[in-house]
């Protein structure tokens, strides 16, 4: 099947580029995590329960809703804040993009390691500014604020239209479909990368993987 | 072919339906609480949690969601409606959303009501979650206090937006299909946040029999910002509501991975013990006025007592100029200009010029998310070009004092309004009226230092000098800024025109490119000259790199 994928653009300054990547991942991922499953007999299976929490940002005039999840919270924080150090060591002009992207694997015979198949694709493109005084930086809290707003309003949209998920896996294959290892949630198997864009607005060799799942190769 | 719905999924659906509607409602209406929210993530189901989410049942709001549905659902014409407005200490109070859940006619017949209905409501509440925190009036809750308060009403029938004000925004939230209709839920917000002078001392009638006890305030200290995310258990606020009645019901679903068709799904009834009610649909709120958090307001308003003329006034104007200038700032490196239509001319008893009237109304796009945000930037931006714009004008602060006296959050400029005498208390600290003309860059080319930032990089070109940050949109009037206590008689300069004045430095001549350009080439000529002074006393510079050493 084609892989979904929607792009969205935000421009902040330095400092609030954790927040903003925060936000709309948590957003996405909000909409893309379920309970627990468990199993039971006859193929049936039950769900856990999925808590929320708001969370405010400092730096921008923004709040926004997360999983209750501080396992996922941490993965999240993880990845964005070596995005971000990634967008401030890499000497370009502050262009970068993260990318959290959704897929399934599939279980391929020996010798070939399991398939990842992408289903939906987030990509936020970054572009950061720097600001002179405080007046701009205190207009930038707002500005940035309500595009998130717009963004979160684009992220609903888009999750709305119900478009494919994958199906409810069975018992045996549900570490294909879902993140199991989190205790107390199960998002969509997802991983996130990012790629910082130099000057030259090409793409310069810093990508970053990382899986949730090292996939059971023999 | 079977397309009607089995007796037993026709009772799920209704069931999902029934609680859908109870838990939008609780999540709404918890959103606009004032206080962050937290639920807990527990893996272990524990059957008591409608669509797998930990949404909490504040009972009080169950109770009226409950009376105002009756018994039946939403269907086709009959909407569930919550209505969320603010009522600030005076009395006056106004509609700022509401959230609609609607059913259409469009049915799909094909979907599973067990499985498919069911997680896609899940993910509708997920949404919701979600867009409440996004829309206005979640920044004016988190502020509630003593000023105002934000209420709610629970209604059903027809959606009713007539109280919105003109110009209102809707954001659909979703949609879910079934196979009786297609749910819908979403949220009418107010943008014009002009308060009607002539709606004082109205209170909106109810409506659908909803009784106006629901508006009376009750007593909840608001002192506290952050409440924790539990329930007050043991506070008896005299109106004890049964609970849980006799269908708590308990929703175990289980899901089968092999054809949904088989799926098994259980449903149990259970009584459930609540604690004693929380009274939580109303709140006192402090602040007197709308978000305007800023000091700039707060600082002034704190000075406006009860006399309602002028502290209504106050907070008319920060709506005003904060929806004005944010509407016409270019800040284009942010990204495209406000949406949202310009909200027409607002009817108001005419007063003053037409011109005026027009060039004051036409910013007020983009009013709604600028006028609830603290509009400390704008405010802020307006007051340092206020004072480039008049140069020696800090003697205006103490000279004239214009007192109008209108109704609150009176959304048309000051010239329109009549004049008044003055007879309020600290009346050298109302907002002065600025004649528009002054402000205007067109009329009045600012003096202003000269500041590079990247924003005019962007919007102006080099050469121009006189551009400073935020002139461009300076057209408008603007609110002084009153620092209190800080007025010295003696002095025409205040620790507002101070701070004003000092707050964009001219930019350092050592930075600037033009003399950096000039000396450049003075620079480059000079250069042999000083390389062979410093030729001659290469022998110094060793003995001292050999002392270092």
């Amino acid at each position: 099947m084609n892989c979904r994928a929607e792009v969205l653009e935000v421009s902040v300054e330095g400092r609030q580029v954790e927040e903003a990547m925060l936000a709309v991942l948590h957003t996405v991922l909000l909409h893309r995590s379920t309970g627990k499953f468990h199993y039971k007999k006859e193929g049936t299976y039950s769900i856990g329960t999925v808590g929320t929490q708001d969370v405010d940002c400092d730096f921008i005039d923004f709040a926004y809703v997360r999983v209750s999840s501080e396992e996922l919270d941490r993965a999240l924080r993880k990845a964005v804040g070596e995005f971000k150090d990634a967008l401030r060591n890499s000497g370009s002009d502050g262009m970068g993009q993260i990318s959290l992207e959704f897929y399934q694997k599939k279980k391929s015979r020996w010798p070939f390691s399991d398939e990842c198949i992408p289903w939906e694709l987030w990509t936020i493109k970054v572009n950061v500014v720097n600001l002179a005084n405080e007046q701009e930086r205190q207009i930038c809290r707002e500005k940035v604020g309500e595009k998130l707003c717009e963004k979160i309003i684009n992220i609903v949209e888009v999750m709305n239209r119900h478009e494919y998920l994958p199906k409810m896996p069975t018992q045996s294959e549900v570490d294909n479909v879902f993140d199991t290892s989190l205790k107390d949630v199960q998002p969509y198997l997802y991983k996130i990368s990012y790629q910082i864009t130099d000057s030259l607005g090409t793409s310069v060799t810093t990508t970053m993987r990382r899986l949730i799942k090292d996939t059971l190769a023999l | 072919m079977d397309t009607d719905l089995s007796s037993q999924d026709r009772k799920d659906l209704d069931k999902f339906i029934k609680f859908f509607a109870l838990k939008t409602v609780q999540v709404i209406v918890q959103a606009r609480l004032g206080e962050k929210i937290c639920t807990r993530s527990s893996s272990s189901p524990t059957g008591s949690d409608w669509f797998n989410l930990a949404i909490k049942d504040i009972p009080e709001v169950t109770h009226e969601a409950k009376k105002a549905l009756a018994g039946q659902l939403p269907a086709v014409g009959r909407s569930m409606c919550v209505e969320i407005s603010l009522k600030t200490s005076e009395g006056d109070s106004m509609e700022l959303e509401i959230w609609c859940l609607e059913m259409n006619e469009k049915c799909d017949k094909e979907i599973k009501v067990s499985y498919t209905v069911y997680n896609r409501l899940s993910l509708l509440l997920k949404s919701l979650l979600a867009i409440t925190r996004v829309t206005p009036a979640y920044r004016l809750s988190r502020k509630q206090g003593h000023e105002y308060v934000i209420l709610y009403r629970i209604y059903f029938g027809e959606v009713q937006l007539s109280g919105l004000g003109e110009g209102f925004q809707t954001v659909r939230v979703g949609t879910v299909g079934t196979p009786v209709g297609t749910i819908t839920l979403s949220c009418a917000y107010r943008i014009n946040l002009a308060f009607m002078s002539t709606r004082q001392f109205e209170r909106t009638p109810p409506i659908m029999g909803i009784i106006i006890d629901h508006f009376v305030d009750r007593p909840y200290p608001s002192s506290s910002p952050m409440h924790p995310c539990n329930y007050r258990a043991g506070e008896d606020n005299g109106a004890v509501y049964p609970s849980v009645e006799d269908s708590q019901e308990v929703c175990t679903t289980s899901f089968s991975t092999s054809p949904p068709s088989q799926s098994v799904f259980t449903v149990t009834k259970a009584h459930f013990q609540t604690p004693p009610p929380v009274v939580m649909d109303t709140l006192k709120v402090p602040v007197m006025g709308l978000a305007f958090s800023h000091q700039l307001s707060s600082s002034r308003l704190s000075y406006q007592p009860a006399a309602l003329g002028v502290g209504s006034a106050d907070m008319g104007y920060p709506v005003l100029f904060a929806g004005g200038l944010n509407a016409a700032h270019p800040h284009q490196l942010i990204g495209p200009g406000k949406e949202g239509g310009v909200p027409p001319t607002p009817s108001q008893p005419a007063h003053g010029t037409q011109a005026d009237q027009e060039r004051m109304c036409t910013p007020l796009d983009g009013v709604h998310y600028s006028a609830a945000t603290p509009s400390s930037s704008e405010d802020t931006e307006t007051v340092s070009n206020s004072s480039e714009g008049k140069c020696g004008s800090p003697h205006d602060l103490l000279e004239t004092i214009f007192i109008r006296k209108v109704g609150a959050f009176v959304n048309k400029p000051i010239n329109q309004v009549t004049m008044a005498n003055l007879d309020i208390p600290f009346a050298m600290f109302a907002p002065k009226n600025v004649e528009l003309e002054d402000n205007d860059p067109m009329v009045n080319p600012p003096e202003s230092p000269e500041t590079e930032s990247p924003l005019q990089g962007s919007l102006h070109s080099e050469g121009s000098s006189g551009s400073s940050t935020g002139n461009t949109h300076d057209d408008f009037v603007m609110i002084d800024f009153k620092p209190a206590f800080s007025k010295d008689d003696i002095l025409p300069m205040d620790l507002g025109t101070f701070y004003r004045e000092f707050q964009n430095p001219p930019q350092l001549s050592s930075l600037s490119i033009d003399i950096g350009a000039q000396s450049m080439a003075e620079d480059l000529d000079s250069l042999p000259e000083k390389l062979a002074v410093h030729e001659k006393n290469v022998k110094e510079f060793d003995a001292f790199v050999e002392t270092l050493q």
